[in-house]
């Protein structure tokens, strides 16, 4: 199998899916000529032209809208919102319309539209620049919400994506773009709503999304040295949500280290940790439910700052120990 | 209108200024010695200073992501901005904020913002603050073309122009927002044609003569302050830089690039000067005072302290 980095596989993933299906189309800021921000559309304009790579104006809320007019009326809009920070001006399309359309007309309409675009800190943009906050897409029914952590699951995530009859917020990690992992050629997809063991362990499970799988995979390479061996569950999925492959690692393991990218308040490691509280898996639990995520501040740019906003690799080794002690 | 001599130095000292501060950060960032990105006005420094001297000291402004020019020409003090890009806690906003968040509110200058667009209501607001404490400040809104396409720019001028908010606001168009050209931006061939749909008057001027910003917006902010209402100024310019860090600018040519330099606002300005009897010499001290100013200003940031992660958690709320 070839290995691909994250961006490219993910834009294979849109070129297929171009090539497949005539009414999907991308919409968004600087996605035409020059590529996208960073880089993602790179070629589809010189391939698909203006028509079906659209550059639109600064402006967020018509470029969700658009996108779900379009949807309503069978088109497959793939929506680029530069920075995950914008998605906030696209917000009343997207939650009170596009989230609301098919139970509120009676289950006559769908919405079926990807709106996608990168979050996460680490590359000194600051505070409007670098924020995570996938969680509150999940908080919306009707809204489904993915975020792949490998250039596999990103390209077979953009696929269901596309093809899924929802409004999906599809969300990628700035640090992500760059990274490299093996991608099989040709069709296939990865399902909505479907976590992932990324690594087997029986000491311990870690249950990540998005850049923490990375960093929770390096931390358990570390761990394993000192033979701590670690379960790496990446949710994959945030809605819906795939509470069965996090309780059966749990019961396995009996302990467990949820790890999030975005500020822990309100985030969605809570909502994993009241699934397992709730479940099966308590009483298998030898230790309290630990949670290891953002600080709840805006991101800061001083580098160092930055780097302690949010977990990185040693600060898991760290939780993991605790919760094993 | 005329200006004195005096006001006609600190214009150019002030064009000097930014464009040598915007130089230095320029080759700070080549050298891998800034941190994430920023955004360089480096051609457009008479919109921001002939905008900024048509206004009391007292008056506001809101800035945008390429607001380095906006700080300078407000008073802004470069120990402390470099300081800010650097991520010194001495810097304006203790290296939580860097390049495009640098705010100066002692100086009136309500921010730079990361958003495109996000300071035109900040700027009504400010404004509409003014109108009830009936201070007789002005604000004025700088923004680029792209952030005219914003619901945010319809919705605040539409506000101020209703409530006639002692605001002006001016559109530096660039040519540009990031790679599309205003004219695929926009079906209306001007930002200043914008200002019919809320009647109120829209100006063009040339954004490389620094006078004559100073003239249509000294007109504009004498109308805010007399309970008027708000202006749209949309001054012509262009940014000699790529957009941001990384930017090869495929959707331009040199050839334009070229001929815009050739409108260079400082050059241009300093040969009016010299023809209006002011002394060379005079010119060239100026320039050696900022270059030094400028050294002195970057010393003091490389010298001063990073911020402690200790305090990290600190001034989220008031
Ligand atoms: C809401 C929002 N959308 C997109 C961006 C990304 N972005 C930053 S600057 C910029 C172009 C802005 O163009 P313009 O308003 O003309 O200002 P200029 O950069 O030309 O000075 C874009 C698209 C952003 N920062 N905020
Ligand atoms: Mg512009």
């Amino acid at each position: 199998m070839a290995e691909k980095l994250y961006i490219e596989a993910l834009r294979e993933g849109l070129r297929e899916e171009m090539l497949r299906d005539e009414n999907v189309f991308i919409i968004g800021e600087d996605v035409g000529l020059y590529g996208g921000a960073f880089g993602v559309t790179k070629g589809l304009f010189q391939e698909f032209g203006e028509n079906r790579i659209i550059d639109t104006p600064i402006s967020e809320a018509a470029i969700a809208g658009a996108a779900v007019g379009a949807a309503l009326c069978g088109m497959r809009p793939v929506a680029e919102i530069m920075f995950f920070d914008f998605f906030t001006i696209a917000m009343d399309q997207l939650v009170n319309q596009g989230a609301k359309n098919r139970y509120m007309f009676g289950g006559k309409a769908k919405v079926p539209m990807v709106i996608r675009g990168p979050m996460g800190c680490g590359t000194g943009a600051a505070a409007q620049h670098s924020q995570s906050f996938p969680a509150v897409f999940a908080h919306f029914p009707g809204l489904k919400v993915v975020m792949p952590s490998t250039p596999y699951d990103v390209k077979g995530l953009i696929k269901s994506a596309i093809r899924d009859n929802n409004p999906v917020v599809f969300v990628e990690h700035k640090l992500l773009y760059w990274t490299k992992g093996e991608v099989p050629e040709g069709d296939y997809t990865v399902p909505i709503g479907k976590a992932d063991v990324k690594r087997d362990g029986k000491d311990i499970t870690i249950v990540a999304g998005s850049i923490m799988v990375r960093r929770a995979l390096e931390a358990a390479q570390k761990l394993e040295e000192d033979g701590i061996d670690v379960e790496v569950v990446d949710i994959r999925s945030l809605k819906p949500l795939d509470l069965r492959t996090v309780v059966s690692s749990v019961k396995k393991t009996g302990r467990v280290l949820i790890v999030e990218d975005d500020p822990i308040s309100y985030g969605w490691g809570a909502e994993i940790a009241a699934g397992i509280a709730g479940s099966e898996a308590f009483d298998y639990l030898d230790a309290p439910i630990k949670r290891l995520a953002g600080l709840d501040i805006p991101i800061p740019y001083n580098p160092n700052l930055e780097k302690h906003a949010v977990p990185q690799v040693p600060n898991i080794i760290e939780a993991v120990r605790e919760v094993l002690r | 209108m005329t200006l004195s001599k005096e006001k006609k130095l600190w214009m150019y000292r002030k064009m000097h200024e930014i464009r040598n501060f915007e130089l230095e950060v320029d080759r700070l960032f080549k050298a891998n010695l800034i941190w994430g990105t920023c955004h360089l006005s480096v051609g457009q420094e008479a919109s921001a200073v002939g905008a900024i001297a048509a206004l009391d000291e007292k008056d506001m402004i809101t800035s945008t992501h390429r607001g380095h020019g906006h700080c300078i020409a407000k008073g802004g003090k470069l120990p402390q901005m470099f300081a800010e890009l650097l991520g010194k806690e001495t810097g304006y906003c203790r290296g939580r904020g860097g390049s495009m968040h640098i705010a100066d509110l002692e100086m009136g200058n309500l921010g730079a913002n990361g958003i495109v667009a996000g300071g035109i209501p900040i700027a009504t607001g400010a404004a509409l603050a003014s109108k009830l404490k009936k201070d007789g400040k002005v604000t004025l809104c700088f923004f680029g073309d792209g952030a005219t396409s914003q619901g945010a720019f319809h919705e605040a001028v539409n506000l101020a122009a209703v409530m006639k908010l002692p605001v002006v606001y001016v559109c530096e168009n660039n040519l540009y927002g990031m790679s599309v050209p205003f004219k695929k931006a926009s079906a209306v061939e001007n930002a200043a044609d914008r200002a019919k749909a809320y009647n109120i008057p829209g100006i063009i001027v040339d954004g490389n003569d620094v006078e004559a910003v100073y003239n249509v917006v000294k007109e504009a902010v004498e109308r805010a302050r007399k309970g008027e209402g708000p202006s749209l100024i949309e001054a012509k310019t262009y940014r000699w830089l790529g957009h941001s860090k990384s930017d090869p600018r495929v959707y331009r040519t040199r050839e334009e690039e070229e001929e815009w330099k050739q409108k260079c606002p400082i050059k241009r300005y300093r040969q009016q000067l010299i023809s209006e009897g002011i002394e060379e010499e005079v010119l060239n001290k100026i320039e050696k005072e900022v270059e030094d100013e400028i050294k002195k200003a970057l010393e003091y940031a490389q010298n001063s302290p990073e911020p402690k992660v200790e305090e990290i958690m600190e001034g989220v709320y008031a």
